[in-house]
């Protein structure tokens, strides 16, 4: 190749970076199919009970969560609030057998009276995972034509926007996967927060592949000779000390959200940590590479190596 | 004066206008409203309505709340980006849950309102009548359509009613008849016209509609009215509170309110927004502080336009009362992330000019000029797929409230993020050019003598 000695080729490991992200969206697949996504208490019907306690019982907020852990339920499975001096609790659907045993453990912490349980209809409407995923979808396709007309100057327009678009469902199926590992150790579940991190990391990852796009339809048209891989390959490198900066400065917001908001938003936190890495990876690793291997028509050639591997 | 004074004379106007708007945060201003953070945040209000389902048959009565509950959601919610909780309740019971603890009483009533305006004849004989008010007794009024009678009712009205003044300054809704609508009011004024102009009496519940004056509404009817009409005589509160409930949909049942209503604090527990605050606050020192210990004077001007990014936005956000919900927030962290992003681009490219050998001020329009099309490209994508992101969310068919508040603040944020990366920026850089700074270009980037050229 003609670059300078000291100019990294990160295009000549394209393969590497496709086995590494086939890999971890195999995994990720497989945890989906073992684990499946648990929705969460925000999604499905349940038990609702307001606790009225006696002006003696000295209950708390830590103290109810805390009966209700030692019940066996799952930090994240319920919702206490208060309301006043009450406490609402927001349950899994019980049956009798739960109702009693829920009540004998809150005896524990106080003298108290109920409001009685009512079943509720789901806080947030079933289909806010399929409607928020139809919404990501077709702005994919808006998305996908837009870059074609942006860059419409070039070889085969389509092709970017399909590559932008082929890198951000790679991005959102790498948090997927990886928090359906996560669900299946610590049983986490989809909440609101999570579809809200899944859309913050798709809108990271295609800002992070035009902003490298760009760069190499520049190179393009300055060089017009030269061949697309070393062109590609000069635009990483010299687009990477952007690239770095921008995911460090975000990994700040997160790093300050962990410290000091911490536990509430811990899905949050680690989705779009798992997301901001995953997309300035791609951004360098494949985003382009994509682009590399279309134009040069080696996918068979990928599939013979990745089955030599 | 210069093109650039220009630029200097808007940026300020601007951030002037924006620090009116924007302080204090929790108050109205100049233009803009408090700013309103979502049940998720700061909690709310819950009511507990009890539903009659009296008259409605076993198999339809899940229907039956369903439908109240799609009633309710756009009284409450008409932009749909203020994500209230609206739930059944057990067999028979909505819980409703708002944002904020500013409902009163008579919003609260309102809520549960059905929203049905009858319209009755007058009963002349000793026949059964359905009201009785000041001007006598009433009866529905009806007509035969398709060989069924049918009382008038504003089950018939399109839903896009509307207040406006009449020539003599008096209050007037205005609605329109739907088909069958327009043949039962033909009939009707027909009839109640030949009968020397008798009165169309209007009912709500089992209350006539009052007008401003105290008394019942009760037009004799002067003319055969098919397929528009206007009631005249409301107060103008009372004219635009029917109007909004009749175009958001009529309760298919009867609500009232129960005892159980009470302030309930976020689901993300007290206490969430003051830590996100303080955690925002270290995330945008940290930000800052590596902005400028890497790009120098470059990064202590991208601070400045940082903060003047978030003040614009903000104020912003006051204008069009957006509400702020987790996944609201969601979307203003991407759009930070994207100015920032711009910011950098720009440094970027100047290291890059400066390297070549350019001077500070030949790199800083060059730097500027260069990154423009990826800055371009990035956020018109953004802003499309907001906007589509948003489009979808206000559909029946893929109704979202979170992706809808999502992207309202990114779109917003995008927006403002082009303005102030190309302008505000370069404003604030530009008077360096002149000065003894500009000599040293490692004030403005990391520096670093390329050896291989």
């Amino acid at each position: 190749m003609s670059e300078t000695p000291r100019e990294m080729n990160i295009i000549g490991k394209r393969f590497w970076f496709f086995l590494i992200s086939g890999a971890v969206i195999l995994a990720g697949i497989i945890a989906l199919i073992a684990f499946g996504l648990k929705p969460g208490i925000e999604f499905k019907s349940g038990t609702e009970v307001t606790i009225s306690f006696s002006e003696n019982a000295t209950a708390t907020k830590e103290k109810v969560t805390g009966a209700l852990e030692e019940l066996g339920y799952a930090s994240g499975s319920f919702i206490v609030r208060a309301a006043g001096a009450d406490y609402i609790l927001d349950l899994p659907e019980l049956n009798d057998a739960g109702k009693a045993a829920l009540l004998s453990a809150l005896a524990k912490v106080g003298d108290f009276k109920d409001g009685g349980f009512y079943t509720v209809s789901p806080l947030a409407a079933g289909q806010t995972v399929r409607n928020a995923s139809i919404a990501v979808l077709v702005s994919a396709v808006v998305i996908l034509l837009y870059l074609a007309w942006a860059f419409r100057r070039m070889p085969n327009p389509i092709r970017w926007g399909t590559c932008a678009i082929a890198s951000l469902l790679h991005d959102v199926l790498v948090v997927i996967g990886v928090f359906a590992i996560l669900s299946g150790i610590f049983g986490w579940q989809v909440d609101l927060m999570f579809v809200a991190a899944v859309l913050t990391v798709a809108g990271y990852s295609v800002n992070d592949t035009i902003v490298i796009y760009d760069r190499i339809r520049e190179g393009v048209r300055r060089n017009p000779g030269a061949a697309f891989e070393s062109v590609v390959n000069r635009s990483l490198v010299e687009t990477m000390s952007r690239t770095l900066v921008t995911g460090l400065g975000t990994l700040f917001v997160l790093i300050a959200l962990a410290i000091i908001v911490g536990g509430p938003i811990q899905n949050l936190v680690v989705v779009l940590l798992v997301g901001i890495v995953t997309g300035t990876y791609s951004s360098i690793g494949t985003a382009a590479s994509l682009l590399v291997v279309w134009e040069r028509g080696e996918w068979g050639r990928f599939i013979r190596r990745k089955a030599s591997a | 004066m210069s093109r650039y004074t220009w630029y200097f004379l808007a940026v300020a106007v601007v951030l002037v206008l924006s620090l009116l708007i924007l302080f204090p945060m929790d108050k109205g201003t100049l233009l803009g409203r408090p700013i309103k953070l979502g049940l998720d945040l700061q909690g709310g209000t819950r009511i507990v309505y009890k539903a009659d389902l009296s008259s409605i048959p076993d198999s339809q009565k899940g229907k039956a709340l369903d439908g109240a509950i799609a009633v309710l959601q756009n009284r409450i919610n008409p932009l749909g980006v203020s994500e209230p909780n609206i739930r059944k309740l057990g067999a028979d019971q909505i819980l409703v849950e708002v944002p904020g603890k500013t409902l009163t009483d008579a919003e609260k009533d309102n809520l549960a309102r059905v929203a049905l305006l009858e319209f009755g004849e007058q009963v002349t004989d000793n026949g059964t009548y359905k009201w009785q008010d000041a001007l006598g007794k009433w009866k529905p009024a009806t007509g035969v359509v398709d060989n069924q009678t049918l009382e008038l009712t504003s089950a018939y009205f399109q839903d896009n009613t509307y207040v406006t003044t009449g020539n003599l300054g008096q209050v007037l809704l205005i609605f329109n008849w739907d088909t069958i609508g327009s043949q039962l009011s033909e009939q009707i004024t027909t009839r109640l016209y030949n009968a020397s102009n008798a009165p169309l009496g209007i009912f709500e519940g089992d209350q006539p509609l009052v007008g401003e004056d105290g008394r019942p509404i009760a037009p004799s009817v002067q003319g055969i009215i098919s397929d528009r009409g206007q009631i005249e005589g409301l107060s103008a509160t009372e004219a635009s509170r029917l109007s909004s409930q009749l175009n958001a949909g009529r309760l298919p049942i009867p609500l009232s309110r129960t005892s159980d209503e009470r302030t309930v604090e976020p689901w993300l527990g007290a206490g969430f927004v003051t830590k996100s605050v303080r955690a925002g606050a270290l995330a945008i020192a940290m930000t800052m502080l590596f902005l400028i210990v890497y790009y120098r004077i470059s990064g202590l001007m991208a601070s400045f336009a940082l903060a003047y990014y978030a003040i614009l936005t903000l104020a912003i956000f006051k204008v069009l009362t957006v509400t702020l919900s987790l996944s609201a927030i969601g979307g203003f962290i991407l759009s930070v992330g994207m100015a920032i992003d711009a910011n950098v681009l720009i440094f970027e490219r100047m290291k890059e000019e400066m390297w070549a050998g350019r001077t500070v001020g030949a790199a800083i329009e060059t730097g500027f000029s260069r990154a423009w099309t990826a800055i371009w490209d990035s956020h018109v994508t953004t802003l499309l797929s907001g906007l589509i992101i948003y489009w979808l969310g206000s559909s029946s068919f893929v109704a979202s409230d979170i992706a809808k508040g999502f992207a309202v603040t990114l779109m917003i944020g995008v927006a403002v993020s082009l303005f102030s990366a190309i302008t505000v920026t370069r404003t604030f850089l530009r008077p360096f050019v002149n000065t003894s700074f500009a000599a040293n270009p490692s004030f403005f980037a990391p520096w670093q003598r390329k050896t291989n050229v």
